[in-house]
């Protein structure tokens, strides 16, 4: 990897001023999981990176009445094994345990498993500029397109890697960003940005702006959540195919769906179709079934993915039952 | 040229000073800087758990992680396991268990061993098998690995 200058933030309110207004200039590390590949590839050749786990106070999790608050430096090994997130956030708690391997979740953070860059093999090659990184050809439309997108798709076709992006949506969380003037705050589910509105980004970030939390509301009483991830390794492996189910429940019947794909589109999808077929509905093996199908209606797969709608289609359909 | 970064530090108990570049991963300051070559590099790309370590008690991949970032943190690697003449319970369960054929997995393993049993010292197969999941083998098919996993936790509990 290219040398540069390794510089500890003092302060979140620092770290604006730390990076620079060209992408390709700093970047920041937090866990360094995803960063490191990045730069061992020549995939980001930055001049300074900027370490964020010198920041205190980041890594802390709060649990309250108003719901959780994780900062963006926690680890998904501290996320997956907190009591409290296990029995009322469960989605989450699951979503993270699937994260890789032991080793990755131990230093891997929240804010790192939501600003992770695409995992597509044209754009992780160094020798391939694809419109991505600047160039003027998305190769996944003719090439070996197996794990791109089959929703949402255009002009890139990557699928967002995330798997915590999914739940937290599901959840309802918030994101807060602190940037050169100051500080915003958005709906997890606002954070991500379609390729057709910036096909160079996967989320609004600007590159001098950090994720410094993540605030989720206190599910209500009687709520179920879950997460299903398919891989095509057994150990650990990025999702072919996943889906964040959090629902509402009122004497037996499901008052609020929200389903969310994750491995399927360039953001974490959310399925308002499959919403509309659970909403109001007692969960039965049929509407279940129908759940599946109408997540996997709109679906457009490439050359080489269609298995990805049969399987989306049935975790789907898995994941209501297990909530049932 | 960005300078070169200071580092103290306290591996396997001992207190060490070095001098690294920044872009240096923590496995090439373990092996080239320090000569502690026990960790390996197989994929060098966090896939296969060669170059497990233990950092402030919890297992990592030291090809993940910036040589700069051990500042003030306590490592333990496979070099610190064993004493002058007495091997580790673990590393005695692998001889024992001929959980080894080429040996390229097996210092990654026993530290992704004691990882867990440090934390767990009376795990289930299903939960050995969960936390030595970011650990590849390519010769024994694991499940003599597995067991000897589960004769160091009788050994060790
Ligand atoms: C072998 C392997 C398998 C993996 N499998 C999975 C998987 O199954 N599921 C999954 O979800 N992920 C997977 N990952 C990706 C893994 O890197 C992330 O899950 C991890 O959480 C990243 O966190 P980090 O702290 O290490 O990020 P870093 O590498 O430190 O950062 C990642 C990116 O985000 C930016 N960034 C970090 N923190 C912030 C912040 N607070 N604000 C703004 N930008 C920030 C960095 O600049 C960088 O571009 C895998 C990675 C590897 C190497
Ligand atoms: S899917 Fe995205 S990252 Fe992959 S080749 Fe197309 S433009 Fe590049
Ligand atoms: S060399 Fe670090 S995980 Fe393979
Ligand atoms: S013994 Fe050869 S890779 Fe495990």
């Amino acid at each position: 990897m290219e040398n540069f200058a390794y510089v500890n933030a003092a302060d979140v309110e620092q770290v604006p001023s730390l990076l620079s207004d060209d992408w390709t200039e700093t970047k920041m590390i937090a866990g360094g999981t995803d960063l490191l590949g990045e730069l061992k590839e020549y995939i980001e050749t930055p001049k300074k990176v900027v370490n964020l786990k010198s920041i205190p106070g980041l890594d802390k999790i709060n649990a309250d009445a108003s719901g959780l608050a994780i900062g963006a430096l926690v680890t998904l090994t501290d996320i997956a094994a907190h009591p409290t997130i296990q029995h009322h956030y469960t989605v989450l708690a699951e979503a993270a345990g699937s994260v890789a391997s032991p080793q990755i979740r131990n230093v891997g953070t929240l804010g790192g498993n939501l600003c992770q860059r695409p995992r597509c093999w044209y754009y992780r090659n160094p020798d391939i500029i694809c419109l991505k990184k600047g160039g003027d050809t998305c190769y996944a439309v003719e090439g070996l397109n197996k794990y791109h997108a089959i929703f949402g798709g255009g002009p890139v076709y990557i699928v967002h890697p995330s798997d915590t992006a999914p739940a937290l949506i599901a959840l309802g969380a918030t994101a807060k960003i602190v940037g050169p003037n100051g500080e915003r705050t958005m709906p997890l589910e606002d954070f991500f940005v379609l390729p057709d509105v910036n096909p160079q980004r996967e989320n609004v970030l600007e590159p001098n702006e950090v994720l410094t939390e993540v605030h989720v509301p206190q599910p209500k009483m009687g709520t179920k959540s879950t997460y299903l991830k398919v891989r095509e390794r057994g150990s650990f492996d990025f999702a072919l195919s996943s889906v964040a189910a959090h629902f509402e429940m009122s004497g037996g019947t499901c008052s609020k769906a929200n389903v969310v794909l994750g491995g399927v589109a360039p953001i974490p999808w959310r399925s308002v179709e499959a919403e509309a077929a659970l909403n109001g509905k007692r969960i039965t093996d049929a509407v279940a079934k129908q759940a599946g199908e109408a997540a996997v209606a709109n679906a457009e797969p490439m050359t080489d993915n269609g298995y990805k709608v049969t399987l989306t289609q049935n975790i789907v359909s898995r994941a209501a039952m297990r909530l049932a | 040229m960005p300078k070169k970064v200071h580092v103290q530090t306290t591996i396997n108990g001992e207190a060490v000073e070095y001098l690294c570049e920044p872009r240096q991963s923590l496995l090439e300051v373990l092996r080239d800087v320090l000569h502690l070559t026990g960790a390996k590099e197989g994929c060098n790309n966090g896939n296969c758990g060669a170059c497990s370590v233990i950092l402030d008690g919890r297992l990592v991949n030291s090809c993940l992680v910036l040589g700069a970032e051990l500042e003030g943190k306590s490592l333990e690697t496979i070099e610190g396991l064993a004493e002058p003449e007495q091997l580790h319970p673990i590393q005695d369960a692998f001889l024992e268990n001929a959980a080894l054929q080429c040996g390229i997995c097996t210092p990654g393993f026993i530290m992704a061993a004691k990882a867990l049993l440090d934390q767990n010292p009376n795990p289930t197969e299903h939960e050995i098998r969960y936390w030595l999941a970011g650990n590849l083998c390519r010769c024994t098919g694991y499940d003599k690995i597995v067991r000897a996993v589960q004769d160091a936790a009788q050994t060790t509990s």
